[in-house]
């Protein structure tokens, strides 16, 4: 590649991000798609892979004695430390990445040359796993109130939504083109959810270009309709997910939101979810925090609040509960915009699906959430991701804040969710990881034009084949927390609001717990399984025993050998387990013993790194097969559950705080 | 063993009112040096065992503060006792769970901590863990933002912040790790203690002791950990425990100590789910009859206060109530397994959270982590049942192939 100016460098340390005093030694290659730091001497030669598409930031740093400094830090939370003895090399390399890192054209994104070795139909089939006319089948449209609107066919209305959405059935094409131009870039309000039990459903929209007092009757009109579509109710909300200020401001240039004079029949709310600059800020300051070497408690509590993270995640699923409520408990109709109608509106109106539809909260829901709310109505991947160099300012964590929406109410409702933990990190991944080509782009039309579906293979194809990692052994879907609508306490509920550490800390694997909860339960339930399977073959080779002695006795003693060994878990519960640095005060001390006397912790660091990944494509050993884990081992092993290119990391070593 | 003997130089309370009748010292002190190492420490109570790591021979012993004062008194007695516990060529560590300047006022007060020209072999490490009143005080700050029904969350994270109370979890948590940390890894001995030896120490020497010893993470060992380092070591439970968290009244001696010990094993239980055989309800049990029980358990200040009261003949133990069959099910942990090994926890501020099982108890719906529960339990019986039916089947098989292998001979 013609970036690259400096493929190779060696000697280069990475050090541990915990621990200054840990760094190990080897070297660092610059591929098309990767960098790849593979470790000197040891035998497991760790390497470390990053996708040039998750590089977020390159920092050189002043040059010290042992060397230059670079840092990378990426899109995923990860951050890597390295040293590089030249500074001429570090200045090469620093340069390269900074180039590769922001590609110019959507052919240099890794999934244009990704190849899982999947035959066309293959991947033809996996483009088909999520098929939205079937989801909207399943809602229940078209029916007597909503039907498919064609407008949109050639994105003639409106380039960012997709060619088909549904409308209701009395809003005439007059009505939903004259909409149409009354909404900021053309997004007239489009079904998003609709509840079969009560008919209530939930639209989404861009605001209106009312200024201080412009009206357009066929939005009027259009407003009116989604209402009508919904007879058991008289009115319908209008939330406005922004705070009230950034409406009125948006007023001035010509904007702003709905009139309740003008409008029949509507409520008018806002919910105050701050905007994209303000979100960028606030994860900003989080990751600050993050990675704050030996943090005090004070230290990291004052600045997870200072982020103010914690309370936008709070608004964005308050706005989601009073959405839910309104459609499942009031039988209202919920018309939801922001400014643009894709940002905030999907991460409120995705919420709200996911607490008022059980099947968004399965595996296959969960995509075709994703694929619905946001793929399909035009959220800007591209921009707010960065996959192509662009504008900085149009950078933000938004569907991020979605899956963190989801991850709290995993850990409110521990059995509601078919999925785990494992699925939200991997599908945020590759949000940034350009891998697959689901997230490309800013709209369907662009996606369209780049014949994604062609050149490129479909991550849900790819999650749904190793579905097994994802699963919640907690979830039954008979359950009562599957029935229906969850509700979340709404008062007061702050305090359940948690810092995401497997997210935000994902590599930090010293920070983590090291036994999964999860991960035990499941070896757990693949056990009962095989034991399933054994007690059936059992109980007809008894059967035809039984027969065939009181046929004819044969000796039947090959069966013997057959007899499968079931492997009941005898394994220790085995960890590997180093103490971290608990004092400085340590280090001074004369006569530290090269004795340890503990082989056995020792040894099982080594057992620790078969790290359990879905993903060959994620994980150091790329070219390893992926399904070799050893599912009724049942030690849990604690960090090796994540997809991870950090492997180059040792897992159990985090400093602490010295006295 | 050949180094530590039984003495029962305490037997009717009379050099130490807060120790037991019998304690573990080295085998080459006297009873009469033991008198004199009593003299030469904080309320009488000299070093003793804590501790003895089986895989090193390494040993923990806890003490109160030397009375050295500020003209630096020396005690030969003592430094022949603490010297004794070391095999030799090795060397220790004294973990003194004051900071430094703490330790250094202490002088005034007749107080100190042991200079290293006396005990050459031994290298002392200061950690300051905060006591009473401020442990108090944080206690009441925490549970008045738990309570706290605005909905601001910006108010709930300073609150939380300025409670402190995570960061005396981080101190003891931190200090204990330090403490195992030269047992098992350093292969040196430890000397804990602070002022009195009574509260800070026995949160120090339990905690390493849940970290280094398998048997201390099961219900058994467990309750026999408390009654050794907490009853025993005359932890004053009557004291430190009076009023909990919705006193108006300043009680000096009030203080959440043993609080904070089981919220530091719940941290460790939260990052370690399968290392422990009883669960969160265990522990929430154990805090709420250290304040108010039924049971005599909790009662009195120490062994002498306890005898004194005829306590064990006139109530109830808590542990023989635990230990029934019927109880004992809602303690255990449905994914245990049980661990051999040193588990070493994490104490980066990331990996602590707060007990919401103990301070959000009421305000938070807890019927779907119950749930929860439930199915974990579920998933593990019926594991065991097929286990077991299969076992059954294969061995009716076996039976039924012998018996047509023998016929076959036939």
């Amino acid at each position: 590649m013609e970036h690259i100016r400096m493929p190779k460098v060696e000697n280069v340390r990475l050090l541990d991000r915990l621990s200054s005093r840990k760094a190990v030694v080897g070297t660092l290659y610059l591929t098309a798609t990767h960098v790849i730091f593979v470790e000197n001497g040891s035998e497991t030669r760790k390497e470390t892979w990053v996708l040039h598409s998750q590089i977020s930031s390159i920092e050189k740093q002043a040059t010290t004695a042992t060397g230059c400094p670079l840092v990378i830090r990426c899109k995923n939370f990860q951050v890597i430390q390295l040293v590089i003895p030249q500074e001429r090399d570090c200045h090469d390399v620093y340069i390269s990445l900074i180039r590769l890192a922001r590609p110019v054209k959507y052919e240099e994104l890794y999934c244009f040359s990704f190849n899982p070795k999947l035959d066309k139909e293959e991947r033809e089939q996996g483009w088909k796993l999520v098929d939205l006319n079937e989801e909207y089948n399943r809602m229940g449209v078209p029916n007597n109130y909503w039907q498919i609107c064609d407008v949109n066919r050639d994105y003639g209305v409106c380039d960012s939504y997709p060619t088909e959405v549904y409308v209701p059935k009395s809003a005439t094409a007059h009505i939903i083109v004259g909409s149409s131009k009354f909404r900021s870039r053309r997004r007239f309000p489009a079904l998003s959810y609709y509840c079969k039990d009560n008919n209530a459903s939930i639209c989404r929209s861009s605001q209106p270009l009312s200024g201080f007092s412009a009206r357009c009757l066929e939005d009027e009109q259009m407003l009116q309709a989604i209402r009508k579509a919904n007879p058991g109710s008289d009115f319908i909300y209008v939330v406005d997910t922004r705070p009230k200020l950034n409406a009125m401001a948006n007023r001035a240039a010509g904007k702003g939101y709905e009139n309740e004079d003008n409008y029949s029949n509507i409520k008018f709310q806002f919910i105050g979810i701050e905007n994209i600059h303000v979100m960028r800020n606030s994860l900003q300051k989080m990751l600050e925090v993050c990675e704050l070497k030996s943090p005090s408690m004070s230290d990291f509590l004052w600045g997870l609040e200072n982020s103010g993270w914690l309370k936008h995640i709070k608004a964005i699923m308050d706005a989601g509960i009073f959405i839910a409520k309104a459609v499942a408990e009031e039988g209202v109709s919920v018309l939801v915009h922001c400014s643009d109608g894709w940002d905030r509106t999907a991460q409120v109106c995705s919420v709200a699906s996911l607490l008022l539809d059980p099947y968004y909260r399965t595996m296959k829901g969960f995509m075709v959430l994703i694929e619905k709310d946001w793929v399909s109505f035009g959220h800007k991947f591209n921009h707010r991701y960065g996959n192509l160099d662009g504008d900085p300012k149009e950078i933000s964590p938004v569907i991020d804040q979605f899956i963190e929406c989801v991850w709290q109410l995993m850990e409110q409702f521990p059995c509601a969710f078919e999925f785990n933990e494992r699925f939200l990190i991997h599908i945020q991944h590759h949000i940034y990881s350009c891998q697959f080509g689901n997230f490309l782009c800013n709209s369907q039309k662009e996606r369209r034009e780049l014949k994604i579906q062609e050149r490129t293979y479909s991550l849900w194809a790819h999650l749904w084949k190793n579905r097994a990692d994802y699963l919640n052994p907690l979830y039954r879907s008979d359950h009562s927390q599957n029935q229906g609508t969850l509700h979340p306490q709404i008062a007061p509920c702050n305090f359940l609001y948690k810092f995401w550490s497997g997210m935000y800390n994902r590599f930090e694997k010293g920070l983590h717990p090291r036994q999964s909860v999860t991960d035990y339960l499941m070896a757990v339930k693949e056990e009962t399984q095989q034991l399933e399977e054994e007690l059936e073959v059992l109980g007809e080779r008894l059967e035809n025993l039984q027969k065939s002695q009181l046929g004819d006795n044969k000796v039947k003693s090959k069966q013997q050998d057959q007899s499968k060994q079931l492997r009941l878990s005898t394994s220790n519960n085995s960890l590997a387990n180093t103490p971290q640095e608990y004092s400085n005060d340590l280090k001074s001390f004369p006569s530290r013993s090269p004795s340890q006397g503990d082989e056995e912790d020792s040894a099982l660091i080594l057992t620790q790194d078969n790290l359990k990944s879905s993903d060959p494509d994620l994980s150091a050993n790329s070219d390893q097969e992926s399904g070799v884990e050893d599912l009724s081992c049942r030690s849990p092993s604690g960090g090796g559950c994540l997809p991870s290119e950090d492997s180059g990391k040792d897992s159990d070593e985090a400093v602490f705080l010295a006295g | 063993t050949d180094e530590w003997r039984l003495s029962c130089i305490n037997k009717e309370f009379s050099v130490c009112p807060s120790y037991p009748p019998v304690v573990i010292v080295p085998k080459c002190i006297t009873d009469e040096e033991l008198r004199k190492v009593a003299m030469f420490r904080h309320s009488s109570r000299f070093p003793v065992l804590s501790y003895y790591h089986r895989k090193n021979g390494m040993v923990m012993m806890r003490s109160s503060q030397p009375l050295t004062g500020t003209n630096g008194r020396r005690c030969k007695e003592d430094e022949k006792l603490i010297n004794a516990s070391l095999r030799p060529g090795k060397r220790g560590y004294i973990i003194d769970t004051r900071s430094l300047n703490v330790a250094q006022q202490a002088r005034a007060k007749g107080g100190g901590f042991e200079q290293e020209v006396h005990y050459p072999q031994w290298r002392r490490i200061h950690k300051g863990i905060e006591r009473f009143n401020i442990l108090q005080e944080s206690l009441i700050k925490l549970v008045e933002a738990c309570n706290d029904q605005s909905h601001n969350m910006d108010r709930w994270l300073s609150k939380l912040e300025a409670s402190n109370w995570l960061t005396h979890v981080k101190e003891i948590l931190t200090t204990a790790c330090l403490a195992a940390q030269c047992i098992d890894r350093e292969g040196a001995s430890v000397l804990v203690h602070g002022t009195e030896g009574t509260d800070s120490t026995l949160q120090v020497t339990s905690l390493a002791q849940i970290i280094l010893d398998p048997r201390c993470r099961t219900i058994r060992g467990f309750e026999s950990l408390v009654v050794r380092e907490w009853l025993q070591a005359g932890h004053p439970f009557q004291q430190r425990c009076a009023q909990s968290a919705y006193s108006n009244s300043k009680q000096k001696w009030e203080a959440p100590v043993f609080l904070l010990f089981l919220d530091c094993v719940w941290q460790i239980l939260r990052q370690f789910p399968c290392s422990f055989e009883f669960n969160e309800q265990f522990l929430i049990t154990l805090f709420e009859h250290s304040y108010a029980s039924q049971f005599g358990t909790f009662l009195g200040n120490n062994e002498s206060e306890r005898a004194k009261l005829k306590l064990p003949q006139k109530t109830m133990s808590l542990w023989s109530w635990v230990n029934r069959k019927e109880e004992l099910s809602k303690f255990q942990n449905p994914i245990y397994e049980a661990n051999s090994l040193v588990i070493w926890p994490a104490v980066a501020p990331q990996s602590l959270q707060l007990w919401a099982g103990v301070f959000l108890r009421w305000n938070r719906p807890s019927q779907y982590l119950e749930e929860a529960q439930e199915e974990m339990v579920k998933i593990i019986r019926y594991n065991k049942e097929l286990q077991d039916k299969v076992k059954v089947l294969r061995r009716h098989l076996a039976e039924v192939e012998a018996a047509g292998r023998a016929q076959g001979n036939l």
